[in-house]
């Protein structure tokens, strides 16, 4: 811990409170991740989990708190500005469009024109070299599922499809990746292949957040481990320190963090 | 349940012409014998009591006794701003009884009526509505103008009549899109209102009160003989450009067989448009032989008009004779002809002013003049009359409508059939 | 890393017994013209060898004639209906355009030039009225353009007030109208307008950006908002662009019949979506394209002329197109169900 401590977490939070109504999500909840690490999430139904992931990824703001991205505080107004600064969330929904296939799909709201004057006036999408670099993303994250870039993406799987929005959210020179359990819906298999997938990511620099219900994978995947109970962080500990029901019993409160 | 009667009091010009209810409401409420009450009242005897108001709730006797009252202090009340206190009881009492029920809002002094139109798009009905307005304007009748979606809605004539009689207005009159607002014409009837029919008489002729209309068949005969005529013995290549796909509307049907009758061509179905012998013998003029090329709706209009001819065009290039519903129909027949670069003689019916010129120069080669304002005039008469003295105009013995009149217009007479002149059509035509 | 390869490989098989339907699918759903296609060619040649003058070049430029107007109203309803939504306006929105584009040069005054100009905006304005409605009020489409409907065609009604406004030879909303071509094959600059302007948003829809936008807003409109499009943005130029392309119908429209009058089908609306539909073009949004509606459109004006020329009766003509809109929304719907597993 000492030796991440003198490092500048990429993303942190302190003191966050968010309530709705009578009830209170968060209470207090602080938060810390460093690049090229995979930081779990876990927490019991109710625990706060989704609300802080929403606080960070600028989806709602928080009550009361602060925000540092880099270092800075940050105040998102919405999941756009969020992803600008260069934190990408994928929804478990995925948000890709069926119907385009895999190169626009990575590029969508972000397409690429060309740069003559077919492009400066007829504002010309360069459909090849997005291509080009679709293609070059996907297979510099080692995704060799996809292997023509213009499939259409419903045609794919769900491991692949999740392929699609995870090697878009790689592209964009973003800085954190929010991952919302994204082997929930996959066979074990292609849940093996996403998890591969993770650990590219990270070890390509990315810090990555993980939620997910799925003790193994969390085990398998995680540098740390942020457990979340009743709007708190009450623990933070590693695959290493602490076993899996261990674990499992600080997130229910059946043993002290 | 509620039971609801309100009690007006009908002035005409500063007069006391009746004192009337709004009879639909009581219908709807299925209530209270109105009628009778009207008839018990003597309004003569009537003087000098204030206004109470005229919402009654309560058993029917009750609310009869309560609802004389209250008529009686509403005739009074409004009376008493008019010139003659003692109004003119007779016709008054007249008119309750002649009406049997009554009927006729007044809101404001003066008698409601409504007309209502086939459509809005087609300038024969602005000329009607116009005409009526202005009739209506001289008369003090307050005109409440509406009209389907198209003309074969009637749907929406029939959600209007229904509004007519709610609102108590003391008549209709109406350019129906087909038989299917006979019912609703009988509720007003039932109710009290003036139905009156204008421009194509309802099947059967008792629906309407009166009907003013044109005679489609007679108009369509004019251009149909001014036709053969025309063709001197030469084979006619006809193209048949309708109003509307079913072909069972009465003014479609008429119109078409007038024509087909003119020329000397049996019509098969007389019901039914579309079931003439498709060649064979006209008889009209020199006589000849004929060929019906196509057969298309149009739907009145213009663009109807030019798509149905540039189809008949397609089919058979060899066109000489195009009968057409009305005259949007005629021009777009005209311009479709023109972009083809062919020419055949255009017959159609209609008469408005906007036409002459194409009449003048041959691209339309016979027109026969309806007089809409004159229907829609005579119309508001009718109501004017009936809401003033209660009597009803009266139609002529064996005949189904009162016939308004048709003239030929063109620019090339033809012997043995009457016409005017574009020229002289000027001071007649309508719009 | 081995693991990894070993998952790759038996991922994209199908059981052989599917195969042939599943292609065929696929071949739909990649290419959604082909269908419209198709049934264009075979019907042309049926209805070319029940009556032979079907192919004189006299019925093949009316044809064409007939198809542009409703044909630029298609295009429009096409792009609106990428979005999953739809415009039941459309009919409206054109005879208030060319009501006021007719009315401001003759009634008015105005040079023809900015009478047309003048037309656009109204036209310009509808689209915007909609896609108010729809970005701003959240109304869905099929309401808010139901109600617009009523409105525009009340306000046309009220501006030509029954009048049939014929514009001078020489005006400049006559242009549409006038004839090109050699010997009986003629078509008009209205059908040159119309066919240009699929070209142009045929390119805008599969070469640009927003037209990419308007295909990922009509697929998934949450997944659009979250691929960081502004799809509320998207959606209100949708609107707009297409009440323009209305009114350019319009101007067609008044050089078709060389005059302006509200007396026009008023199944506009149904016939544009008609096309629009029989193109191909999903109602369910994301899926399609303007060169499919643009089939569509043709295929019902081949059918109203090549049954009209067989003699067939105007109702049996209604009842093929009835036919059509069928089996072209069953086939969207056997296309998409693959999707779903």
């Amino acid at each position: 811990m000492t030796q991440t401590a003198t490092r500048t977490p990429i993303l942190a939070a302190t003191g966050l409170v968010k309530t709705f109504g009578h009830v209170e999500a968060l209470r207090g909840a602080d938060f810390e991740l460093f690049p090229g690490e995979v930081l779990a999430v876990i927490g019991d139904n109710g625990a706060g989990k989704s609300t802080l992931i929403q606080c960070l990824s600028g989806a709602i703001a928080p009550d009361e708190g602060h925000i540092f991205f880099d270092g800075v505080e940050v105040r998102f107004k919405d999941p756009l500005q969020a992803r600008h600064a260069g934190i990408e969330t994928l929804y478990q929904s995925l948000a890709v469009s069926p119907a385009l296939d895999i190169a626009s799909n990575i590029y969508l709201g972000r397409e690429l024109r060309r740069r003559d004057v077919v492009g400066r006036v007829f504002r010309m999408l360069d459909i090849r070299t997005m291509r080009r670099l679709a293609e070059q993303y996907v297979r510099n994250l080692g995704i060799e599922t996809l292997q023509d870039i213009t499939q259409r993406v419903e045609v794919l799987s769900g491991g692949q499809r999740q392929a699609v929005a995870i090697a878009r959210a790689a592209a964009f020179g973003s800085k954190v990746i929010i991952l919302d359990e994204p082997t929930a819906a996959l066979g074990v298999r292609e849940a093996s292949h996403v998890e591969d997938l993770i650990r590219t990511l990270r070890d390509r620099g990315l810090a990555v957040v993980l939620i997910s219900h799925n003790m193994p994978s969390v085990f398998r995947l995680a540098d740390r481990i942020h457990i979340q109970r009743l709007g708190r962080r009450i623990a933070v500990v590693t695959p290493q320190s602490h076993s899996m029901s261990e674990v499992v019993a600080i997130m229910t409160g059946a043993a002290a963090a | 349940m509620p039971r609801v009667c309100v009690w007006t009091c009908g002035i005409v010009n500063g007069e006391v012409r009746h004192a009337a209810i709004r009879s639909a409401i009581c219908n709807d409420f299925n209530t209270i014998p109105c009628h009778s009450a009207v008839d018990l009242l003597e309004f003569g005897h009537i003087h000098n009591k204030t206004h109470t108001g005229g919402v009654m709730k309560g058993k029917p006797r009750l609310v009869a006794a309560a609802a004389i009252a209250a008529a009686a202090s509403l005739v009074v009340s409004a009376c008493s701003s008019s010139k003659s206190s003692s109004p003119t009881s007779g016709s008054s009492a007249n008119a309750s009884a002649s009406s049997g029920t009554n009927a006729g809002g007044n809101a404001g002094g003066k008698i409601q009526a409504a007309l209502i139109l086939k459509e809005f798009t087609n300038p024969y009905w602005i000329s009607m509505e116009n005409a009526a307005k202005a009739e209506a304007a001289k008369l003090g009748v307050d005109l409440h103008v509406s009209a389907g979606k198209a003309d074969d809605d009637a749907t929406s004539q029939i959600q209007q009549i229904d509004a007519a009689i709610s609102a108590g207005y003391k008549g209709i009159i109406i350019a129906i899109n087909s038989d299917a607002v006979n019912t609703a014409l009988q509720r007003a009837k039932a109710a009290g209102l003036l139905v009156v029919v204008v421009d194509t008489p309802p099947i059967p002729a008792s629906i309407a009160d009166v009907t003013y209309a044109t005679d489609n068949l007679q108009a369509g005969l004019f251009i149909g003989k001014w036709m053969a005529q025309k063709l001197n013995g030469a084979d006619a290549d006809i193209a048949m450009l309708d109003d509307l796909a079913n072909q069972v509307i009465t003014v479609d049907v008429d119109r078409d067989h007038g024509f087909l009758q003119g020329m000397g061509i049996p019509v098969g179905n007389p019901n039914m448009n579309g079931q003439e012998p498709k060649s064979g013998h006209y008889t009209g003029g020199k006589g000849g032989n004929y060929k019906i090329a196509c057969q298309l709706p149009t739907n009145g209009s213009a663009t109807g008009g030019l798509s149905a001819m540039e189809t008949c065009l397609s089919k058979d290039p060899n066109i000489n004779v195009v009968y057409t519903i009305n005259e949007p129909a005629a021009k777009g027949a005209a311009q479709a002809l023109k972009n083809a670069g062919k020419t055949a003689t255009i017959v159609t019916i209609d008469g408005s002013c906007n036409y002459l010129s194409l009449l003048a120069s041959g691209q339309i080669g016979a027109d026969s003049e309806q007089f809409p304002g004159k229907m829609a005039q005579l119309g508001v008469d009718a109501i004017a009359q009936f809401a003033k003295t209660g009597t009803k105009p009266t139609m002529p013995a064996g005949k189904d409508f009162i016939n308004t009149g048709v003239q030929l217009i063109t620019a090339q007479p033809q012997p043995g059939v009457d016409s005017v002149t574009p020229d002289q059509a000027k001071s007649t035509c309508w719009g | 890393m081995a693991e990894r390869s070993t998952v790759t490989a038996p991922e994209r098989t199908t059981p052989v017994g599917r195969r042939r339907s599943a292609s065929a699918r696929e071949m739909l759903r990649a290419h959604p013209t082909l269908g419209p296609l198709v049934v264009l060619v075979v019907s042309v040649v049926v209805f070319g060898l029940i009556n032979t003058r079907f192919f004189s070049p006299a019925n093949l430029s009316i044809m064409l004639q007939e198809v542009a107007v409703i044909g630029l109203l298609a295009l429009g309803q096409t792009i609106i209906i990428l979005t999953a939504g739809i415009d039941l306006s459309v009919g409206a929105a054109m005879i208030l355009a060319q009501m006021v584009m007719a009315g401001t040069e003759v009634n008015s005054g105005v040079p023809a030039g900015l009478a047309l100009i003048i037309g656009m905006l109204v036209a310009l304005l509808t689209g915007l009225a909609n896609g108010f409605l729809v970005t701003r009020l959240h109304v869905p489409p099929f309401i808010a353009t139901l109600g617009t409907l009523g409105v525009f065609t009340a306000a046309g009604l009220k501006y030509a007030n029954g009048q049939t406004v014929n514009p001078p030879q020489s005006s400049v909303l006559l242009w549409s109208g006038k004839l090109l071509g050699t010997g009986t094959f003629r078509i008009t600059t209205g059908v040159l307008t119309m066919l240009a302007f699929y070209l142009v948003f045929a390119y805008v829809l599969g070469r640009t950006a927003w037209g990419r936008h308007v295909y990922a807003v009509g697929d998934d409109i949450e997944a659009a908002r979250l691929s960081g499009i502004h799809s509320a943005r998207v959606l209100l130029s949708v609107y707009v662009i297409a009440g323009l392309i209305y009114g350019v119908a319009g101007w067609v429209q008044i050089g078709r019949v060389s005059s302006a009058s509200t007396n026009i089908s008023p199944t506009l609306n149904l016939d544009s979506i008609t096309a629009v539909v029989i193109g191909g073009v999903s109602l369910f949004g994301g899926r399609g394209a303007v060169l499919g509606t643009l089939l569509g459109a043709l295929i019902v004006q081949v059918f109203q002329n090549g049954l009209a020329l067989a003699g067939v009766q105007e109702l049996y003509q209604q009842l093929a197109e009835g036919l059509l809109v069928i089996a072209a929304v069953s086939v969207d719907r056997w296309i998409r169900r693959e999707t779903r597993q």
